[in-house]
């Protein structure tokens, strides 16, 4: 039996992994295990943007997979980016076993408005669906309301749900059956 | 599974290559990345792409010069470029050369998703266009064009030489011979179709009205300009003018209109602004132009700027074969804007047309053919449905308005035995002018007395 597993990267709350546990295990039907080991994400780090490179990320946290790893799912609050874009949400290896997702962006705090601790739990959350919807090669889903819809800006994020519309659930159940040996 | 597009990104750094590619394809695209300028080209000699990301620093061949190539290639790709720092220049440069739009690196992910999303929209809907005008086209091809005889087969075959190019055409021909749907077949035919056709008769306007017509006014030209008016060579603008019965026009307008057609600029009637202008002429006229030169009503000039390409249109009367494709062409025509269902003519009076002078050529024809329609039985038109003229009258020997007035006046007076008191109260004159008009017209009673 295989394992979605979550990876703390950097200072990231215990009790927002302990949140994201039922929604990702609901959604994929899969058990979730928040590992206790920790990956520094200071080798990714860019001085001049003040960013941390999320596919370098990706590439370390490959040496966490064992053998019980459906997929692995990094969760940091650091600021992430790839070279051509000015930010990226998080990051997935499509049809692959990792995904890493920041919160930093989904703070309300971070646009100057008071924080919201609801809000934010229900963003990352999303997000974390999204990331892990692309290792089960699911693309952007044209339905506003699914959690693989495209979202750029956190307007965008709310708008959409936390679980997968029925046509991307379709995939991602099958996909999650197959290659976690588990039907959860 | 169906993508949202065909993505090019051409980038000589790899990172860039591998994260905006891997991007898109999240996004649901279809991605192909490659690394030059060469690569680029060669394949898109072989393939189509909608969008390319292109960057504008790359070693060898920069983005700019690589958008003007692929556009060489492909004129319907939208190329963005993107680059390392914005600047006026790189921005000109790019959008001089026909790029869609140019983006700074690195892209925020959400302009970048919605200017994607809006190039493939812009040009789903340029395609649509372009499709909808071509459907529209052939829906409103000129149709009224029918012949099959060897003079309308040369202008059809000079139609179709002369339609693509600009040249300016000089159209000649007797009155109803269809010069304004040669002229709509050429403009139908040429690049231009998409744009106007302004057809102006010349003939119909006095000199001042045909010049605001043509050039437009500014307010206050004149008594009544209240408002700025265009003329019609700028509505025209990227089409075609069509200047019927030229020859009808003055010297001092005709001296307007050689500047113009020089120039390919106008100015407005009481303005002193001048606008450039992107027509194609197209002339007609009825008259014979050279006489009128020798005569010093028209300039040379002018005739040589308008006589590029002429086209002769044939009278009906030397083109008798068509009568009947004509007249069955009207039938039709007309049976539908009549809802009645008449579908051909009686042979014989298909002859009785094939034998008429028509001096008004086919729109005298055509009014026939209408006029017979409307009194016609359903399902076919017979002799007595149309107005023949005589043999006589064919001739060009037709009654004078007198014989007219003597044959009816001698009717009238005969139907009433003589009775010129009731004779004048029918044809409601006093009875001391049908008096004089007797008289006149040689009238005796004696006739009338032996009956």
């Amino acid at each position: 039996m295989k394992l979605l597993q979550l990876l703390p990267i950097g200072n990231v709350d215990d009790g927002l992994l302990k949140d994201l546990r039922p929604a990702v295990e609901e959604t994929f039907h899969v058990s979730c295990k928040v590992l206790s080991v920790r990956l520094d994400p200071e080798f990714a780090y860019h001085g001049e943007r003040q960013q941390y490179h999320s596919s370098e990320i990706l590439r370390r946290m490959q040496s966490f997979l064992t053998d019980d790893s459906w997929r692995l799912l990094g969760v940091t609050a650091v600021d992430l980016y790839i070279p051509i874009l000015t930010f990226v949400f998080g990051e997935a290896q499509m049809g692959g076993p990792c995904a890493v997702v920041s919160a930093h962006r989904l703070r309300q705090e971070l646009y100057g408005l008071p924080a919201d601790p609801k809000l934010f739990r229900q963003r990352v959350i999303k997000e974390a669906v999204h990331e892990l919807g692309h290792t089960v090669s699911l693309t952007h889903c044209d339905d506003y309301r699914c959690a693989m819809a495209p979202s750029h800006a956190v307007e965008w994020i709310d708008l959409k749900e936390s679980t997968l519309c029925t046509a991307c659930q379709s995939v991602a159940t099958p996909a999650t059956k197959v290659s976690s040996g588990h039907f959860f | 599974m169906s993508t949202l597009g065909k993505l090019l990104i051409v980038d000589d750094e790899l990172s860039v290559r591998d994260s905006l590619g891997k991007w898109f394809r999240e996004e649901g695209y279809d991605v192909t990345t490659l690394e030059n300028a060469g690569d680029a080209l060669t394949q898109l000699a072989a393939q189509r792409w909608d969008v390319a990301l292109v960057d504008i620093k790359m070693h060898g061949t920069d983005g700019i010069e690589l958008q003007r190539r692929m556009h060489e290639i492909d004129p319907e790709l939208l190329v963005i470029i993107m680059t390392g720092y914005a600047s006026v220049e790189t921005a000109v440069a790019a959008l001089k050369n026909g790029a869609y739009d140019y983006v700074t690196k690195p892209l925020d992910p959400d302009d970048i998703a919605h200017l994607v999303k809006n190039a493939l929209a812009h040009k789903r809907t340029a395609q649509e266009n372009v499709l909808l005008r071509e459907t529209v086209a052939e829906v409103a091809r000129p149709e009224d064009m029918v012949g099959q005889s060897g003079p309308m087969r040369k202008v059809f075959e000079a139609v179709e030489t002369v339609g693509p190019t600009d040249a300016t055409v000089l159209i000649t021909g007797e009155s109803g011979t269809g010069k304004e749907l040669v002229a709509r077949a050429i403009h139908q035919a040429s690049s231009r179709r998409f744009h106007p056709l302004v057809a102006i008769h010349c003939g119909a306007l006095t000199e001042t009205l045909l010049e605001s017509e043509l050039f437009g006014h500014e307010k206050g030209a004149f008594t009544g300009a209240q408002f700025r008016k265009k003329g019609k060579f700028e509505i025209a603008e990227g089409g075609t003018i069509f200047l019927d019965e030229i020859g009808d026009i003055s010297l001092r307008t005709q001296t307007d209109l050689l500047r113009v057609l020089q120039e390919r600029e106008i100015t407005r009637v009481g303005g002193n602004q001048t606008i450039k202008v992107d027509f194609r002429c197209i002339a007609a006229t009825n008259k014979d132009l050279e006489k009128l030169i020798e005569e010093g009503k028209f300039r040379p000039d002018l005739f040589y700027r308008l006589n590029v390409f002429r086209i002769e249109l044939p009278p009906l009367r030397e083109r008798r074969d068509d009568i009947p494709p004509l007249v069955n062409h009207f039938v039709q025509k007309f049976s539908m804007a009549m809802n009645k269902r008449i579908t051909r003519v009686a042979p014989a009076a298909m002859n009785q047309l094939q034998e008429q002078p028509w001096l008004g050529n086919v729109r005298e024809l055509e009014n026939a053919v209408e006029r017979a329609m409307v009194v016609g039985q359903e399902p076919e038109l017979k002799e007595q449905d149309f107005i023949f003229k005589s043999q006589g009258a064919a001739n060009g020997s037709s009654k004078t308005l007198e014989d007219m007035e003597r044959a009816y006046i001698l009717r009238v007076v005969e139907e009433c035995g003589g009775n010129q008191s009731h004779a004048a109260e029918l044809l409601d004159i006093d009875r001391v002018t049908l008096y004089h008009k007797l008289k006149k017209y040689g009238w005796t009673r004696t006739p009338v007395e032996t009956r």
